[in-house]
């Protein structure tokens, strides 16, 4: 369990991950609103309380590993590095600008602090199990974490995952699914019914725990805190999030998923995520 | 590069797969951090035996190529040099994506292994026949295409693409070729080899197509046409300089590959010459056909790959010249 001083900290650092976010695409106009800010509180509880890393060494060989396989959420991932001290906060303004570090999908080459270049959704799984099997090799006792998205569970390749992890006995990973229920084409069910991803993953041996609030901080760091206590296992935690939570012109919006944010709509998303913040004081 | 031409006829000692197998192992004695791994085809490959006594370094991913080409990528992240291994097939087709993105695009350091080339692949047919992998792994920037020749040559390419950082296709055949090299040769990547000096036409092959390529050279000899033979194994990068070299010195030019005509070593000498110093030049491949099933000599045969067909291309091109 957090403490309280930890969870308004870890809650006033997913605010703040979220206006970073509002102003890439403000700046820019458009871009993947939805899945970037379904996942703003599991970036805070990573780069605020999980994660083992040191911005100033973004290489360091001990540190934890984090593939974000939904490369597309890239700007909350870049929001959360800006926070933390990777690199400076305008440079967000650059995102998916020519000659940008900061591209659309996440780059390892080009942004310090991406561990895998992702972007074509299932191989940020199998890339991250081969980062931590190569981490296993080399004697390590680090944490791989890897997030996708629940319309990424569609790929084959995430069921090839499925089974290779438990079978090599990775068991230091852990896997995060943002369930924000919503892919391009409509909810999950409609699309391609994903049925009870907890019951299929233990079946293929995994450790599960399904997040009933994937939004809330407390119970993102307890779900991480149960899998670090299975050892024998890897782990996939279940995060029912919000699609394009946290601001109210995408809470809510079907359309959300890639969607224009002309400057003025995100200047009112910034003034409202702001006075949450001061609310929380 | 030091080479070495074993003597004409002289009999292959070992298999391709065992050259290719016993180049691994030195490197894992040695502890280098290569990797091999499968898609449930090391009894094929012919790394089952070392299973066992490299635990740590043989990977068996089951017949799941994209994971494979994935965790290939991921294990590189981390410094690892992988050689996952399938058919060619597989490797070119169903691993496309994933040996793209994860792989090229991520700037990685994977050496895909396509097994049964071309016709090559026993009788599994059709389906099984890489006919297109060399065309799709051309397309992808970074990537090293190379087609050992023979056992000395498939040996010593294993270590130089293990050396050499970045994304390698080799390109395997798996069982005994045509000896072509002796011992002790030295290879460069991207440096094609003058198998056979000669002033009137060129024959640019690569892979089991260079021992026909020989042949077809004798069969002219006769005819008193006088062949050069370059082994182009190292596909991509091509070797424009041996190209340029032969366009100029002998005036005309065929290729010969056991691959479809389209997007592979014909397509990459013809973009060459077309921009540089166009000659006639004449392919020999497959004519964007499909594989089908059939002991090889016969499919070799039926698609028109033997020395015969080159030294036919070689009239042809002559009339051109």
């Amino acid at each position: 369990m957090i403490s309280n001083e930890k969870k308004r900290q870890l809650q006033e650092l997913a605010i703040n991950i979220r206006i970073q976010c509002m102003k890439q695409f403000g700046h820019l106009g458009v871009g993947h609103v939805g899945g970037s800010l379904s996942c703003c509180d599991l970036m805070a509880c990573l780069y605020g309380e999980i994660l083992n890393v040191d911005p100033k060494n973004p290489g360091w060989e001990e540190r934890d590993r984090f593939i974000m396989s939904k490369g597309h959420a890239g700007p909350a991932m870049y929001a959360a590095l800006a926070l933390k001290g990777y690199f400076p906060e305008e440079e967000l303004l650059t995102l998916n600008q020519p000659g940008t570090n900061l591209p659309s999908h996440t780059d390892m080459n080009r942004t310090p602090g991406v561990d895998m270049t992702t972007g074509s959704l299932g191989q940020g799984f199998s890339s991250g199990l081969g980062i931590a099997m190569g981490c296993q090799l080399k004697g390590l006792d680090n944490y791989t974490y890897i997030l996708l998205g629940d319309g990424e569970c569609d790929e084959g390749q995430v069921w090839e995952c499925a089974l290779f992890a438990p079978a090599k006995h990775l068991n230091r990973v852990i896997v995060f699914v943002d369930f924000n229920n919503r892919q391009l084409d409509g909810f999950i069910d409609e699309v391609l019914d994903l049925g009870n991803l907890c019951e299929k993953f233990e079946t293929f041996g995994w450790h599960t725990v399904d997040v009933a609030d994937g939004n809330d901080v407390e119970q993102i760091c307890s779900a991480v805190e149960a899998a670090k206590r299975v050892e024998e296992k890897p782990s996939l935690i279940v995060l029912r999030t919000v699609k394009g939570k946290g601001c109210a012109f995408s809470e809510g919006n079907p359309l959300n998923h890639n969607m224009p944010v002309p400057a003025e709509t995100a200047k009112e998303a910034i003034e409202e995520l702001e006075k949450r913040k001061a609310d929380l004081a | 590069m030091e080479v070495l031409l074993a003597k004409e006829n002289k009999p292959e000692e070992i298999e391709m797969r065992q050259a290719y197998g016993e180049a691994l192992r030195d490197m894992m004695d040695q502890n280098m951090p290569v990797m091999p791994m499968d898609a449930d085809l090391m009894r094929a490959i012919g790394l089952l035996p070392y299973r066992d006594q490299y635990p740590d370094n043989i990977v068996d991913c089951g017949i799941a190529e994209a994971n494979m080409f994935g965790v290939a990528a991921g294990l590189s992240a981390e410094g690892f040099i992988p050689f996952p291994h399938t058919f060619g097939v597989f490797a070119s087709r169903r691993g496309c994506d994933q040996v793209f993105m994860s792989g090229a695009y991520a700037k990685q350091n994977v050496k895909v292994v396509g097994s049964d080339p071309g016709v090559l692949a026993g009788l599994n047919g059709g389906t099984h026949q890489a006919l297109e992998d060399v065309a799709i792994m051309r397309a992808i920037p970074g990537m090293t295409i190379i087609e050992p020749t023979d056992a000395v040559m498939t040996k010593e390419l294993t270590y130089l693409a293990a050396k050499t950082y970045g994304m390698f296709y080799i390109r395997l055949f798996r069982s005994k070729a045509v000896k072509i090299y002796e011992e002790g040769t030295k290879f460069q990547i991207g440096k094609a080899v003058k198998v056979k000096d000669g002033t009137d036409v060129t024959v640019i092959a690569a892979g089991t197509e260079v021992a026909e390529a020989i042949k077809a050279s004798e069969i002219m000899k006769e005819k008193g046409v006088s062949v050069r033979v370059y082994d182009m194994f190292t596909i991509k990068p091509l070797d424009k300089e041996a190209v340029l070299e032969a366009a100029e010195e002998t005036g005309a030019i065929v290729t010969a590959e056991n691959h479809n005509i389209i997007g592979g070593l014909g397509s990459a000498v013809a973009e060459v010459l077309a921009e540089n110093y166009p000659v006639p030049l004449e392919r020999i491949g497959v004519k964007d056909t499909f594989g089908e099933v059939g002991p090889a000599d016969w499919l070799k045969e039926r698609f028109e790959l033997k020395a015969e067909d080159i030294a036919k291309k070689i009239e042809k091109v002559l009339e051109r010249k």
